[in-house]
């Protein structure tokens, strides 16, 4: 794998790969030296030109744990604010001699743009690009579902049946992009539910279903119900018309959260607005995995860092 | 000045001819004419088209002359077999005074390459608030007759109103950019299934279309001429086709890059050819790129009348505001150097169009929206030597050498396109030969 940049054609093998290389790297945390020497003398260069403690934070342990170097550059208070554009920070990094860069960035494209444009050799993963794609999101995502689902037997096996549902802003939702191509290419069913204005243009032509009512979606039984935030910068830009009416509509309050089946898990990328889209007691419920998806983001990470920096095929080398 | 004898040259209407061209204008047509002194070009295998005329042109002087000035933009034009060009108002000053246009069409006079015509602003600093000195600018030297906000969207409806009726008192049109701008805020290409994947906000079909019906109508309540800008939806054509059967007075232009590139070069086609890459900024442009459904109206539109005109939006930019993240990228292509073959390529390799349409809708039919004078009876004996000299049967690989001006944010380099254009004649005197541009000292010099 020489880049991670998006879940839109990302293979069933290659997928379910990635996600047993994962459980390789799960298994090291519980030794008693959680980490591996594979990395070593390697240098992971996290480029965040927007902010985000916590994916940095997961990227970070992850290099550490495959004992690489990690150089962190961060937006606030850097060049980027003087005017310093992506091609020069990326080259000024990869001068300081890199092998892969972790990239943030709020335009969407970014990291399609630096992988195809040559300015620099380090491989690039994606951690994020605008409302585009996040594609270890979405990775850990499939991660915890197949865990939940399938716990030790996990590996090799994919989300073939298994139903998602996903709330809430659509639109903006990186996080969402990601998991709709990649469930559904693990044989997963996802539906999607928002207000009109929060469902993009076009979304009859994803490989999805839609819908707008929270309540029915939840009389479905779905195996998964995925909460996501509510940028406080849509409050006011007549998506919906007040956060009370959001949430009357299409949060999971404590009342939805006594209709959701037994089995469904309530998952949220975070970091959450409580008593918005989510409930304090939903979250913290004993059906909620919210936790464990930061757990598993991690090891999503390094197998994904491991995977771009020895450029391995990730089935050779989970078979 | 040179006298010319071009021996042979195929014209639009298909009749093969020799053109004597002396003191700026044809003086003899027929065949084997024959003079003592004339420069003699062998046109046996090309064909002769009007000086096209580009009703919508960035030329970027004043104020923006690290992207292009009027010497680079009417060379990148001369290139492309033009002889005249409209420069829009979107400059620093913008031309929105009678100082400002002037300025610009003398430094057109000046370098020769082309005649520029400036369009003036319709309001102050292209602000949308108050109306700009248009009397002032249409009796000036630059005489002008077209008004635009391009970039901008006259959005406010009385301003816009009152432009039409003003306009029109100087036998002026206003040439609207039509682009509702709170349906557009933000916006980074063409909203759709593809713009949704990719994670750019969408421009909206309805934004563009919304802006020209409401023009069309305040055109007929008040009888003016308006010229919609880069028309680039097939919804807007609808609106267009509904407004001349009323018989409201409306012309419509389209751009090359309408006529043949689609959003889906946005996504990336990854299969390492010169369009391998996704989210190259290129292709961002200003109406955005649309549906193919969107290039096979536009086609039509053209063919049947409904669009008057091919017009290029060359927009110029520097390097670094392409090079970047999408979002951060500037609008605009250049598209002089490239208009004739991509017209080729779109409509007339495809049948849509032969060649005396093409003389028309880049040359006849751009010169009356402009009122700019000599373009009405091209090749005939006593008009001015407008004219460019084409191999349409050449092919190339379009690539920077191809590009004249400042600008190398060509959406066509490393793509095969058709045609060749071997000389631009601008009023008697060669700006291109053998394929070639002529030094600002020849051109100054005739």
């Amino acid at each position: 794998m020489r880049h991670l940049l998006t879940t839109v054609g990302l293979e069933h093998d290659q997928a379910v790969s990635i996600l047993d290389v994962a459980e390789d790297m799960a298994d090291v945390a519980t030794r008693a030296v959680p980490k591996l020497p594979t990395l070593r003398g390697r240098t992971v260069a996290n480029l965040f030109f927007e902010d985000s403690t916590r994916t940095r934070l997961s990227f970070e342990a992850a290099a550490k744990r495959l004992s690489a170097d990690v150089i962190t550059f961060s937006a606030k208070g850097s060049s980027v604010s003087k005017g310093e554009s992506l091609k020069d920070t990326a080259q000024t990094i990869a001068a300081m001699g890199i092998d892969a860069v972790v990239l943030r960035h709020a335009a969407s494209g970014a990291a399609e743009v630096l992988a195809g444009s040559g300015w620099i050799d380090a491989a690039v993963v994606n951690a994020g690009d605008g409302t585009h794609q996040h594609p270890t999101q979405g990775l850990l995502d499939a991660y915890t579902l197949r865990k939940t689902l399938h716990g030790d037997g996990s590996r090799g096996r994919d989300l073939d049946g298994v139903r998602v549902t996903i709330v809430g802003d659509i639109l903006h939702s990186r996080v969402a992009r990601s998991n709709v191509w990649l469930l559904t290419t693990l044989g997963a069913q996802v539906h999607l539910v928002g207000p009109r204005t929060l469902l993009p243009t076009g979304v009859d032509t994803w490989p999805v279903t839609t819908g707008t009512d929270l309540d029915a979606a939840i009389a479905e039984r779905p195996d998964a119900i995925m909460m996501l935030r509510v940028q406080q910068e849509r409050m006011h830009a007549a998506f919906f018309p007040h956060e009370r009416e959001y949430t009357s509509a299409w949060g999971l309050d404590d009342a939805r959260l006594e209709r959701l089946a037994t089995d469904t898990i309530v998952m949220h990328p975070g970091p959450m607005n409580r008593g918005l889209e989510i409930s304090a007691r939903a979250a913290d419920s004993p059906r909620s995995v919210i936790l464990d998806q930061v757990t598993n983001g991690v090891s999503i990470r390094m197998a994904v860092l491991y995977l771009v920096l020895s450029g391995s095929d990730p089935r050779e080398v989970a078979a | 000045m040179t006298t010319i004898l071009i021996r042979g040259a195929r014209l639009p209407d298909a009749t093969t001819t020799d053109l004597l061209l002396e003191g700026g204008v044809v003086t003899e047509r027929g065949t084997s004419l024959s003079h003592r002194d004339a420069t003699v070009i062998d046109a046996a295998g090309l064909l002769a088209l009007p000086g096209l005329v580009d009703l919508h042109t960035h030329l970027r002087e004043p104020g923006f002359e690290q992207s292009e000035t009027v010497l680079t933009g009417t060379r990148a034009a001369a290139a492309g077999g033009f002889t005249a060009v409209h420069a829009m108002a979107n400059t620093s000053p913008v031309a929105d005074t009678a100082g400002v246009v002037e300025q610009v069409a003398s430094l057109g006079a000046q370098h020769g390459y082309a005649t520029v015509r400036p369009i003036g602003a319709v309001t102050v600093g292209l602000a949308g608030e108050r109306l700009s000195e248009i009397g002032a600018m249409a009796r000036s030297r630059a005489a002008v007759r077209v008004f635009s906000d391009d970039g901008r969207c006259v959005h406010d409806a009385l301003l816009m109103r009152r432009a039409l009726e003003y306009v029109a008192t100087f036998d002026g049109v206003v040439a609207q950019h039509a682009q509702e701008p709170r349906l557009t805020e933000g916006a980074q290409m063409n909203e759709g299934a593809l713009s949704s994947e990719l994670g750019l906000a969408g421009w909206p079909a309805v934004a563009e279309e919304a802006i020209i019906a409401r023009d069309v109508l305040l055109a007929d309540a008040v009888g003016a001429r308006l010229h919609v800008c880069h028309v680039s939806t097939a919804g807007s054509v609808e609106v267009v086709r509904w407004a001349k059967a009323r018989g409201i007075r409306v012309t419509a232009e389209v751009t090359p890059h309408h006529l043949l590139l689609t959003e889906q070069l946005i996504a990336g086609s990854g299969d390492g050819g010169p369009y391998s890459h996704g989210y190259d900024a290129r292709f961002k442009v200003n109406p955005p790129l649309r549906r193919d459904e969107d290039v096979q109206a536009l086609r039509a539109a053209l063919a049947d009348g409904t669009i008057d005109i091919v017009a290029t939006d060359h927009a110029p930019h520097p390097i670094e505001t392409k090079e970047c993240a999408w979002q951060e990228a500037s609008f605009g292509m250049v598209g002089l150097e490239s208009a004739l073959s991509v017209v080729q390529a779109a409509v007339v390799d495809s049948g849509l169009l032969d060649w005396s349409d093409v003389a028309r809708v880049l040359s006849r039919t751009p010169a009356e929206i402009g009122r700019l004078a000599g373009y009405d009876a091209p090749f005939e004996v006593g008009s001015p030597a407008h004219l460019t000299l084409v191999d349409p049967s050449a092919s190339r690989v379009f690539d920077v050498d191809a590009l004249r001006g400042k600008g190398l944010n060509s959406p066509y380099l490393g793509r095969t396109l058709p045609g060749r254009v071997v000389a631009t004649i601008h009023g008697g005197v060669p700006t291109v030969l053998d394929g070639e541009l002529r030094s600002p000292e020849e051109v100054t010099h005739g």
